[in-house]
């Protein structure tokens, strides 16, 4: 009985705690340095060093306790005079690629660049082709700049002609070049 | 290009979106924040701590290594500890697990020492790490969590939140047994 | 009894929404104009019963009511009237009913402007709005209930509204944002309703222009909004992150800005019909997408609801039957589009085109960075962030050729241009950028950054190309001023949104690489010397608040001993929720923000304060002002009021 009144006790001390952490005010926290390029550079990791305990912060903004810890780290390593890679290793051997807010290049990420530079690729071949096939399509009917009134009766027939239900109705080209 | 050929292109975004939304429909049922140990298959760090109830007690990475252990990271802090102690407390006694217990930044060894007497001691070796740095090395981001490292001090498998018989017998159960039939 | 009201309110505006979603298309199908013509009342009826709903939960935080569960989660009896009315669209429940208040607006606003479109028209783009209310009304009403009642344990006081919300930032953000995101609903209204009727053509261009301008301005309003209001009220000075959800808002933004482009093209030319239709659906999908990743909790970010399996699975649902069956029908009517239109490689066709293509890579770029990680994790490969060194590195490749084809772009005709006349204007305009990018960096700082010259450098060319492009127009003319004043609010629009883009890249170039950030330990009476200005730190003082105390640390800012400023920069403690948050002290003028924000009480009563010299910050949301208002005057231009005479003759074709 008399356990079980302990027991009792006890959650409701870790509740509390639970409840409380993280709001303390006190424990404040100070990085002093010696040249402006170390504070820029812990400034920089520490905002490119993702949080694993609240994850949507990088660990410049997090309060969690764990980044306080990872802030620290990265201050010694910047004070003992160890590189940006240096740093952000140490950090990847403990927690993986995850730390790190640049993913890592390798066959898994590929896509993230890759993806794009296709895209612009095959786009800029479409509108290439495109661009060709419509110069070479006109070649036979214009020889030279249509005017507008020319232009909407060779619509305007295209449109009888066309059997298709999508029409090229009022094309009222009100050219404003 | 042939109306059927056209049609085809057409199509393209709709099974772009099918295959995105496979994604997202899988996203459901995972948990974002869950992370993947990035020391699986690596050894145990080397570290230097104090024993929890012997201040002027030390131990280091020798005591892991010739038996299949799990490494238990807890604090008084953490309300899921809590939840999972009695389910630590069974499997000590019940199925002879031998447990080395971490306790990581807590707010002091009192309480932690309270603890443990009031509500059963798991652990064979308990480990103050007051700092935190050993946790760190071993990319701890929560209590509880679990390590289960095999009898060449390599770290298999790491489980984060609470340890109960379900997670026992689906996850890090098979994991613990299967090493320890590698062992014989 | 108010809140049933709003409840009872919201079943009968999907009653509407459900006979708005059916009865106008099968009236379309079948020719019956009075089954058309019902559209309207329905779409009324739509948007009455939403606003009630909304004004029912709204008095519900006004008078304090915590026996609904909503009004107890994110209010208390201390929160001031203004932020009860906010604290409505604080959470969840409450941002979703305000998010279908506007989209049963939107609705509403078509329905009254629709009058001069074609009947057969106006009443398939009506009933696909009500489509979408359907699964709105339907998730509300069966997922997220924001007038679920706390009986019979009524607390005696709410855990009051989330302390970063309580802000004139977030009053206006949301509601921009939202704006924007369910406008692009009318854009895709509109793109199905052409599919629909088959009638994919310029007219339906430019009736769906200035709507999807509409739309387009309030999501640049509210991302700016958003963007302004991280700034101050984080305390960690930045103004973009790349979280996922900021990401989410992006997105649309930029394949919106494709899609005014394109609608251009479309509009003038009569062609890219099936690309337009294309990006409208999926400018509104990805609004969509945003939505699912917001409140379904897949992603982890700082702006997420809380997560809830039900809601995410209805969410994936609808946007699954949305995007799928719009896809479908693209597919099917848009494959049968021919187009006539005649542009050759050098031309302003392709050069649009450029334009698209590059926006709809920015777009796949913050796609991918949004959602591999989730697939990453899914295929067993490990978990892996992407940020903003990512985000950052990537965007500076795509906004160089980008910018460069913008400054081109207005300078050329459409269907095809000789490039010797160009040499000229365009040489100018290289020169005087070249010459300006790199003098201007001399005069601003000590150092030259490759990287500010190079935005510089790229800012300046479209200014300089579009003012090419300006002397281009009237250039033939007698009375210059006249002409230029005659060119048209919508060549206007165009030319202050390309002055905006420029003004924004100026201020994003200048910032990121001339920013100064300082983390000093100062006690009350300590000064501080950084670039010119010296801060000094004059008193500590507490507050109380409404529903916090705070610490008040008062600082004078002076230069060259002229006293420029003093300014309040605070901690505050929200006592109900227990949290802390930042409230910082800014000095503003347009060429630099000073910045500081207070960390934390060091052991000997000294603070750890952090002190930023921002230059030119303010042009990346002046750029974004600039860019709205141009977008109001093009979407404001003559020709989109229609006139009913010329619409009446279209509408024949409507109904093929």
């Amino acid at each position: 009985m008399l356990n079980r009144a302990k027991q009792l006790s006890i959650f409701l001390a870790v509740l509390w705690a639970a409840f409380t952490a993280g709001y303390s005010f006190a424990q404040g926290e100070f990085y002093a340095f010696e040249t402006a390029q170390q504070e820029q550079m812990f400034n920089e990791l520490t905002r490119e060093l993702r949080c694993p305990k609240c994850q949507n912060q990088s660990i410049s903004d997090s309060d969690a306790p764990l980044a306080q810890d990872m802030r620290q780290l990265v201050y010694q390593m910047v004070m003992e005079g160890q590189s940006r890679e240096q740093i952000i290793d140490f950090m990847k051997v403990r927690y993986g690629d995850f730390v790190h807010y640049q993913p890592p290049f390798q066959n898994s990420t590929m896509i993230l660049w890759l993806g794009p530079i296709a895209v612009i690729l095959i786009g800029i071949l479409v509108i290439y082709f495109q661009a060709q096939g419509n110069k070479r399509q006109c070649a036979n009917i214009e020889a030279e700049d249509l005017t507008p009134e020319e232009e909407q009766k060779i619509n305007a027939i295209l449109k009888n002609n066309a059997d298709n239900s999508v029409s090229q109705a009022s094309n009222t080209n009100e050219e404003r070049t | 290009m042939s109306s059927k050929l056209k049609f085809w292109i057409y199509l393209s975004p709709l099974f772009a979106f099918i295959l995105l939304g496979v994604f997202l429909f899988g996203g459901l049922f995972s948990d974002p924040t869950k992370l993947d140990s990035a020391l699986v298959g690596k050894p145990v760090p080397e570290f230097e701590l104090p024993d929890l109830y012997a201040p002027d007690r030390s131990h280091n990475e020798s005591i892991i290594g010739g038996r299949v252990v799990l490494l238990n990271v807890w604090a008084t802090w953490c309300p899921t500890c809590y939840a999972e102690h009695t389910f630590l407390n069974e499997l000590q006694s019940e199925q002879n697990v031998y447990i080395i217990g971490l306790n990581y930044k807590d707010y002091s060894r009192a309480d932690a020492v309270q603890w443990l007497q009031e509500l059963g001691d798991p652990y064979q070796i308990s480990l103050f790490d007051q700092s935190g740095l050993l946790a760190l090395d071993l990319g701890v981001y929560g209590a509880p969590e679990t390590f289960v490292i095999d009898a060449e001090g390599i770290i298999r498998y790491r489980h984060v939140g609470d340890l109960n018989p379900r997670v026992w017998r689906e996850e890090v159960g098979p994991v613990y047994y299967s090493l320890l039939d590698g062992q014989e | 009894m108010i809140a049933e009201l709003g409840h009872f309110s919201l079943a009968i505006a999907f009653a509407f929404s459900l006979l708005l979603a059916i009865v106008p298309i099968w009236g379309a199908y079948k020719g019956h104009g009075g089954q058309m013509s019902l559209a309207r009342p329905l779409t009324y009826g739509m948007f009455v019963f939403t606003l009630i709903s909304y004004i029912a939960l709204t008095w519900g935080f006004l008078v304090a009511d915590f026996s609904i569960a909503y009004v107890a989660s994110n209010s208390s009896s201390a929160l001031p009237w203004y932020y009860r009315i906010t604290a409505v669209w604080s959470s969840h429940e409450g941002s979703f009913l305000l998010w279908m208040l506007v989209q049963a607006g939107w609705a509403a606003a078509l329905a009254v402007y629709s009058t001069r479109l074609p009947l057969t028209f106006a009443a398939r783009v009506l009933a696909v709005m009500g489509m979408i209310g359907v699964g709105f009304y339907l998730f509300m009403l069966l997922t997220s209930n924001p007038f679920d009642r706390l009986i019979p344990f009524i607390p005696v006081d709410g855990r009051d509204m989330n302390p970063l919300l309580q802000d004139p930032g977030m009053i206006i953000h949301p509601p921009l944002l939202y704006f924007g995101y369910v406008g692009l609903s009318v854009a895709f209204a509109f793109a199905i309703a052409a599919l629909l009727g088959g009638r994919l053509d310029s007219a339906w261009a430019r009736w769906s222009r200035p709507w999807t301008l509409a739309a387009w301005i309030f999501l640049t309003l509210g991302i700016m909004v958003g963007s302004w209001w991280a700034y101050y009220e984080l305390g960690w000075g930045g103004w973009w992150f790349w979280d996922p959800v900021e990401n989410a808002s992006f997105m649309p933004w930029l394949v919106a800005t494709a899609l005014i482009h394109s609608l251009a093209v479309t509009e003038k030319r009569g062609t890219f019909k099936s690309w337009t239709v294309l990006l409208a659906i999926s400018g509104f999908s990805l609004s969509l997408l945003g939505t699912f990743l917001v409140r379904s909790g897949v992603l982890v970010s700082v702006h997420a609801f809380a997560a809830d399996p039900t809601r995410g699975m209805f969410l994936l649902a609808f946007l699954a039957i949305v995007i799928c069956s719009s896809l479908l029908l693209y597919a099917i009517r848009a494959s049968k589009v021919v187009s006539h239109t005649r542009y050759e490689l050098f031309s302003r066709e392709v050069l649009l085109l450029g334009n698209n293509l590059f926006l709809v890579t920015a777009t796949m770029v913050v796609l991918l960075g949004t959602l591999l990680p989730l697939i990453h994790q899914q295929l067993g490969l490990g978990s892996i962030s992407i940020g903003e060194p990512f985000f950052n590195s990537v965007f500076v490749y795509i906004t160089i050729p980008f910018a460069i084809l913008l400054g081109i772009g207005p300078l050329v005709r459409w269907r095809r241009q000789g490039f010797k006349e160009l040499i000229t204007p365009l040489a100018t305009a290289l020169m005087s950028a070249v010459i300006l990018a790199s003098l201007l960096p001399k005069i601003i700082a000590d150092e030259v950054h490759g990287m500010a010259v190079l935005g510089l450098l790229l800012a300046l060319w479209i200014v300089a190309s579009t003012v090419q492009e300006l002397r281009q127009r009237v250039a033939k003319r007698e009375n210059k001023p006249e002409a230029l004043v005659k060119l048209g609010r919508s060549h206007w629009g165009m030319v202050l949104g390309h002055l905006g883009f420029a003004v924004a890249i100026i201020g994003i170039a200048l910032v990121q690489n001339y920013e100064v950030e300082r983390t000093v330990r100062m006690s009350p009476g300590d000064t501080f010397a950084e670039s010119g200005y010296e801060f000094r730190f004059t008193e500590l003082g507490e507050r109380q608040g409404p529903n916090f105390v705070s610490e008040v640390a008062t600082f004078e800012i002076t230069r060259n001993g002229r006293l420029i400023d003093t300014v309040d920069s605070e901690k505050r403690f929200y006592t109900i929720q227990r949290q802390v948050m930042t409230q910082t002290a800014l000095q503003v003028n347009p060429f630099r923000d000073l910045y500081i924000a207070m960390g934390e009480e060091l052991n000997d009563g000294s603070w750890a304060v952090r002190i930023h010299i921002k230059p030119f910050v303010r042009w990346i949301w002046m750029g974004g002002v600039i860019m709205a208002l141009g977008g109001l005057l093009s979407a404001s231009d003559k020709r989109y009021r229609l006139k009913k005479k010329s619409v009446g003759a279209s509408a024949q074709g409507a109904s093929a």
